[in-house]
């Protein structure tokens, strides 16, 4: 790991201040995917502004017909919360699945999310739920949040504060995971809404995607048998040593078709 | 950058100066010696370095020991009592639940984790914690049922008889 100056601050004010002085320097939330990359040397920040000294950024609060998770929340948390139990028990029952035991003593809701990684299960949600990121500028919608490949509508130091999920009438995310890394190969989140069906992939392509021909598939009739013949095209999607395109193209109509299943 | 760092180790209170990119496992083996602490894959794959920070489950490997900074750490070597092993430690030896032993450590800890939050978990259940923690001479078998006869006795009952034969 090559060197760099560690922080600790107290304040969003003092973190934008760390941010704006150095422009090498780089965020850590729970630092589960960070610190991997920079014992492989994949980056070479000059400064590490750790956020887990801002109180203000962890907790899970009911807001009535949605729930605000802070940016700094841990997996474990949101894995355990009451709250999150009764209120989007899906999403509860994601949090389980991520990683391990340890990683999700750390890892963190808004890290997860700005990194962007394709393979990781909370965009699925982010996006199956119609949520609203929340930053220190503005509110964004998932659907304008997650851009590309570990690519995200945040600014350079634009910080993720927390994350509104609207409770959904029902919801369910299935996940065929890497048994290695516990990376999703395929993860689908399919969510019944007050604003419609909502079904978005996690892990089979650079960014998670929705599926406009499932969603209306299953605003017609919610059902598994509503989308058995939808195909998805396997261009674009992602391939590698373990699993190719044409699999993950398989799986997304697997995976779609058990969540509407576990949707009850 | 150099910092001094003030943390609670076993016990103990600590202070070392290290680097920022200095690891909580390093710190805790090469600095104070603390060698139960394993590094077996150094991309937390492989759980061998497991402690607890203030209560919870965590890989050393990937944090780092600033990070640690002010706060409670439990290794491997502070589950014992003196000369008497924790019962979880003592489970692990009654189910021969290891061969070469060097995940043993990490297998305790997450083991130690689990329990804290489920007090009587399932087979599956203590399969399914046991995710991030991994034995190479695959011998899972024995650290499931040592973690159940462990978790038995720390909530006060007798050991499971799990191998349905007469124990000695």
């Amino acid at each position: 790991m090559y060197e760099f100056n560690y922080h600790q601050p107290t304040s969003l004010d003092e973190v934008a201040r760390l941010l704006g002085a150095n422009e090498e320097a780089k965020i850590v939330a729970g630092g589960m995917t960070l610190v991997p990359t920079l014992k492989f040397r994949l980056a070479k920040p000059s400064d590490l502004v750790d956020l887990v000294g801002i109180s203000s950024l962890r907790g899970i609060t009911d807001a009535g017909d949605a729930l605000v998770i802070g940016a700094m929340t841990r997996h474990a948390e949101v894995e355990r919360s009451p709250l999150v139990k009764q209120g989007i028990p899906a999403l509860a029952a994601l949090a389980h699945v991520i990683g391990d035991p340890a990683v999700r003593n750390r890892g963190t809701i808004g890290g997860s999310i700005s990194n962007n990684d394709p393979a990781a299960d909370y965009p699925a949600a982010v996006v199956g739920l119609g949520g609203t990121v929340q930053t220190t500028r503005r509110e964004i919608a998932a659907d304008n949040f997650f851009t590309g490949m570990f690519e995200t509508a945040l600014d350079r130091t634009e910080i993720v504060t927390a994350v509104r999920l609207p409770k959904p009438q029902a919801a369910c995310y299935m996940k065929f995971k890497n048994p290695a890394s516990r990376y999703a190969i395929v993860g689908v989140f399919v969510a019944r809404t007050g604003g419609g069906v909502r079904v978005a992939v996690t892990g089979a392509g650079p960014c998670v995607f929705r599926v406009p021909e499932m969603e209306a598939a299953l605003a017609r009739s919610f059902t598994p048998d509503a989308i058995k013949d939808i195909a998805i095209p396997q261009d674009g999607l992602n391939s590698d040593i373990h699993a190719s395109a044409e699999y993950r193209a398989h799986l997304v109509g697997v995976m779609a078709r058990r969540a509407v299943a576990g949707c009850g | 950058m150099q910092k001094t760092v003030s943390l609670t180790v076993n016990g103990k209170p600590v202070s070392a100066t290290v680097e920022g990119r200095t690891l909580l496992v390093q710190l805790l083996r090469e600095q104070l010696g603390l060698t139960g602490t394993h590094v077996g894959c150094d991309t937390s794959q492989c759980g061998a370095c497991v402690v607890h920070v203030d209560g919870e489950a965590v890989k050393a490997c990937t944090l780092l020991a600033v990070q640690a900074d002010g706060h409670s750490v439990l290794t491997i070597e502070g589950v014992a009592t003196g000369d008497t092993l924790h019962p979880m430690q003592e489970a692990f030896r009654n189910n021969h639940a290891l061969q070469c032993g060097f995940c043993t450590p990490g297998m305790v800890m997450s083991a130690l984790d689990l329990v804290k939050n489920n007090p009587n978990p399932t087979e599956r259940e203590i399969r399914e914690y046991l995710e991030g923690n991994l034995c190479r001479c695959t011998g899972y078998h024995n650290i499931v049922l040592a973690i159940a006869e462990g978790a038995a006795v720390m909530r006060g009952e007798p050991a499971p008889n799990v191998y349905g034969t007469a124990a000695e």
